[in-house]
């Protein structure tokens, strides 16, 4: 079951960050999340990857994954360690990868525009309360629906399926 | 309140009578297809369902078209694996070197796609089929797992957008055109999470081959899907297409649309979107002041790959010679675009001028190989995407544009209007 409270550092990143830069497509030639988190972010920021730390967080503008279908792109961010993407919103089927993965996302048009780099956050998915630890302030996102928190807690699409088919 | 046709297609697959925008219902798939990229994902999600089989043998549809012909050893392990999954659970529709073709030129081609379905894809273009009339989406390599498992997914069922477009375009104007054209006036997430629904007097000029470029680009605005009713252009093609039963779904009079556009097509200009987003649109007419010196043109992807759009290229092309600064690439969607191509003797127009004519692939597209861009160099180019480092090299850059244009600038060696170069003849 996903841990339903994340804690870490803030990472800017501007509007219509697109998959081609999350994770480009010359290195999906190979599928394996760790070997991808390589290179997340890389065309945008190649130094990404060696700045970050576990349980960091992305906070972004609008329209965040767009382009591309590639699952490659929520994964890589997973498995680089970010523990959350907070944006002003998502593109859908970025959106519907991240759930379906389990990697933690939460829209939330105020926390993007006032957040800075930096900044420690605080976040509980069961509420949708983002917590700014620098500033003191709180903004309040959409928790995700239940439907997709049920899925979250089975722990993402797969197990809930397999318990499904189990049951038939 | 009535149900846009995007619904209607949708509450038939969950078994409704009736669905509302927001609502979440689980449908059933007519097709579930992946590439070689995510289906090699999804196998291995699969396999922790526990599932033995997959849902339907004829209804799973994996072509490997993204790396291949293998581009280096890893594609070529990943291939290796779509292709033993496909051989251990008797898909169907696998397509490989040999029959392959890209993903979305092929399935609406070889008849595997139908309108009234609901189909989900690995891949953003599947949107593609919404020229049919069919509810297509893309999704990720786990819903595309899941897919395969259980034969059914979850949707949100979305509102819509609707496009009324009267009018007939003039000579130089395509589906592309029309498509760019959209995408910088509603921006590249403006129909985010929603269906485009296009509609009006104006569709009745457009073919086939021009819809299905303006569904693939649906993705490009953010849409969920893109679709076009059913009419005399959609029948005459299933005809000879698809042996598939035909479900016609038509919007409800009293649907609800987010928004309604409408846009008369005899007013357009070929279009052009600058580097790095789709919405960066100008007409050619703008683009040609700006003098854009390009290095390579691309004319091809699930975008502009068919029939039509080599047609164009070569009746551009032929008799004359590309610039010798423009490294020029052609690549049919298809192998039975390709023999077309060869039949009516395309390939040696585009190869007599000086271009090459590659077997189908995405190659270029999305910088997999056959033609990568260096640091600074531009390219026009007939595919959806224009982010960064999409073809090459992050300082690199991209402009879409339809197979008129890419075919004519790279004759001029910069960015120009087809009818400066196409000597009259069409
Ligand atoms: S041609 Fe380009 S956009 Fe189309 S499926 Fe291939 S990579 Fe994707």
């Amino acid at each position: 079951m996903m841990e339903m409270k994340a804690k870490g550092n803030v990472f800017r990143f501007g509007d219509n960050i697109d998959t081609d830069v999350i994770i480009p497509a010359r290195y999906l030639n190979v599928s394996s999340g760790e070997e991808l988190a390589k290179y997340c972010m890389i065309d945008i920021d190649p130094e990404f990857v060696h700045k970050i730390h576990k349980n960091d967080i992305i906070v972004a503008g609008k329209n965040f994954g767009c382009g591309s279908s590639r699952e490659h792109a929520p994964l890589c961010i997973k498995c680089a360690g970010i523990s959350c993407i907070i944006a002003e919103n998502f593109a859908r089927i970025f959106y519907r990868n991240a759930i379906n993965i389990g990697m933690p996302i939460l829209e939330c048009p105020e926390a993007a525009k006032e957040i800075q780099e930096g900044d420690s956050v605080s976040v509980d998915f069961s509420t949708g309360v983002i917590t700014d630890e620098n500033t003191g302030k709180t903004y309040q996102a959409q928790p995700f629906p239940p439907f997709m928190q049920e899925l979250m807690q089975q722990g993402g699409l797969v197990e809930y399926t397999k318990k499904k088919l189990q049951k038939k | 309140m009535g149900m846009t046709m995007t619904q209607k297609i949708l509450a038939a697959h969950a078994g409704l009578d009736h669905v509302e925008a927001g609502q979440l219902i689980q449908a059933k798939l007519d097709v579930v297809l992946g590439n070689d990229i995510t289906t090699a994902v999804a196998i291995r999600e699969f396999a922790k369902t526990g599932a033995k089989e997959v849902f339907d043998k004829d209804k799973v549809v994996i072509v490997l078209d993204h790396f291949t012909p293998n581009k280096d050893i890893k594609a070529a392990e990943q291939c290796k694996a779509s292709r033993t999954f496909a051989w251990e659970k008797g898909i169907t529709h696998f397509y490989d070197v040999g029959t392959m073709g890209i993903e979305h030129a092929l399935l609406p081609e070889q008849g595997i796609v139908a309108p009234g379905e609901v189909i989900i894809g690995a891949d953003s273009h599947t949107c593609t089929y919404g020229a049919l009339g069919a509810f297509s989406t893309g999704i990720g390599s786990t819903d595309m797992a899941i897919g395969m498992a259980t034969g059914e997914t979850w949707f949100k069922v979305p509102s819509a957008i609707r496009f009324i477009l009267t009018g007939k375009p003039a000579k130089w104007v395509s589906g592309k055109d029309i498509i760019l054209h959209i995408i910088g006036m509603i921006g590249v997430d403006g129909a985010r999470y929603r269906s485009m629904e296009f509609t009006g007097d104006g569709i009745q000029y457009l073919s086939m081959d021009n819809r299905l470029t303006i569904a693939n680009m649906a993705i490009e605005a953010g849409a969920k899907n893109g679709i076009f009713p059913v009419d005399d252009i959609t029948l005459a093609y299933v005809k000879v297409h698809t042996k598939k039963p035909v479900r016609v779904f038509e919007a409800d009079p009293d649907a609800q649309y987010d928004e309604t556009y409408t846009i008369d097509l005899s007013t357009l200009r070929p279009t052009v979107a600058y580097p790095h987003l789709p919405e960066n649109t100008k007409t050619i007419d703008a683009a040609e002041q700006d003098h854009v010196v390009i290095d390579q043109a691309v004319i091809g992807s699930c975008t502009n790959g068919r029939l039509e759009d080599m047609k164009i290229a070569a009746s551009i092309l032929r008799g004359k010679k590309v610039n010798p600064r423009v490294r020029t690439i052609v690549i049919p969607g298809t192998q039975q675009i390709y023999l077309d191509c060869v039949r009516l003797g395309y390939v040696e127009d585009i190869v007599k001028a000086g271009a090459i004519f590659s077997t189908p692939t995405c190659g270029p597209c999305l910088g997999g190989h056959m033609g990568i861009l260096a640091a600074g160099e531009r390219a026009i180019s007939t595919t959806n995407r224009n982010f960064v480092g999409r073809m090459g090299a992050t300082t690199s850059e991209v402009y879409l544009a339809s197979p008129a244009v890419a075919a004519a600038s790279a004759l001029a060696g910069y960015i120009v209007d087809p009818e400066k170069m196409a000597g009259g003849e069409n």
